[in-house]
């Protein structure tokens, strides 16, 4: 396997793409699948459930209260307002899988 | 909700496919996720998210309890952020008139 110079963005179209090579569906409902994945795992989150693929990761909804930060920039003191963030904590499997391909590599590619 | 969860709900919303191909299906969206983080690229999914990899270099650290310095090795994370659209999604406050406005609160989410 051979890795390409520098990295690319993947987008919904290929994921679609990728679907519809491995599935034989047309192309067009490869992508409403696609779709239909991610508006699934939208809607439980969104009620506060959490989302658990195995080998991949899961996704949860923590909620946090108000609280004061500090703008970095300027310094001065704002408040921050109480809010639900999504967490998503990568499974080992994934962590070890994107670390053994790192050791494979001699030039680590610039991150985003 | 599971994987084998999803893959129910998606079979409830697609009477047509059969199972197999379903799991086919979202197992082929997760594997094409993992490969391009493996390979050090970018997933951008728009109103979702997007997963990365974030490269940290070698280090050396303290093991907290014992005060022991200990080298980490460099290594890559997988990293996710979440998209504008799930993040407001998940915000909508449930009543509109409590909503603050937004200008009043520093958000660490937007730069």
């Amino acid at each position: 396997m051979t890795l390409p110079p520098e990295s690319k963005t993947i987008t919904r179209a290929d994921l679609a793409e990728a679907v519809y090579a491995q599935v034989g569906l047309s192309r067009n409902e490869s992508s409403d699948l696609v779709e239909q994945v991610l508006d699934e795992m939208m809607e439980a989150l969104t009620k506060g459930d959490s989302v658990k693929i195995s080998s991949f990761g899961s996704f949860s909804v923590k909620h946090k209260g108000e609280r004061v930060g500090r703008n970095p920039k300027t310094g001065i003191e704002v408040a921050i307002s109480p809010r639900s963030v999504l967490v998503f904590r990568a499974s080992h499997v994934l962590k070890d899988r994107i670390n053994k391909a790192t050791q494979a590599m001699s030039t680590p590619k610039s991150e985003s | 909700m599971t994987k084998s969860e999803l893959i129910q709900r998606l079979a409830e919303r697609n009477p047509h496919l059969f199972l197999r191909d379903i799991e086919k299906i979202v197992d082929t969206i997760f594997d094409e996720i993992s490969d391009a983080m493996t390979a050090g690229d970018r997933v951008e999914l728009r109103g979702f998210g997007a997963f990365s990899v974030k490269h940290r270099e070698a280090r050396t650290g303290r093991n907290p309890r014992t005060g022991d310095t200990v080298h980490v090795e460099a290594k890559r994370l997988p990293f996710f952020k979440t998209g504008k659209a799930l993040h407001e999604k998940l915000n909508e406050p449930k009543h509109d008139d409590m909503q603050a406005p937004e200008d009043k609160f520093y958000n660490p989410l937007s730069d």
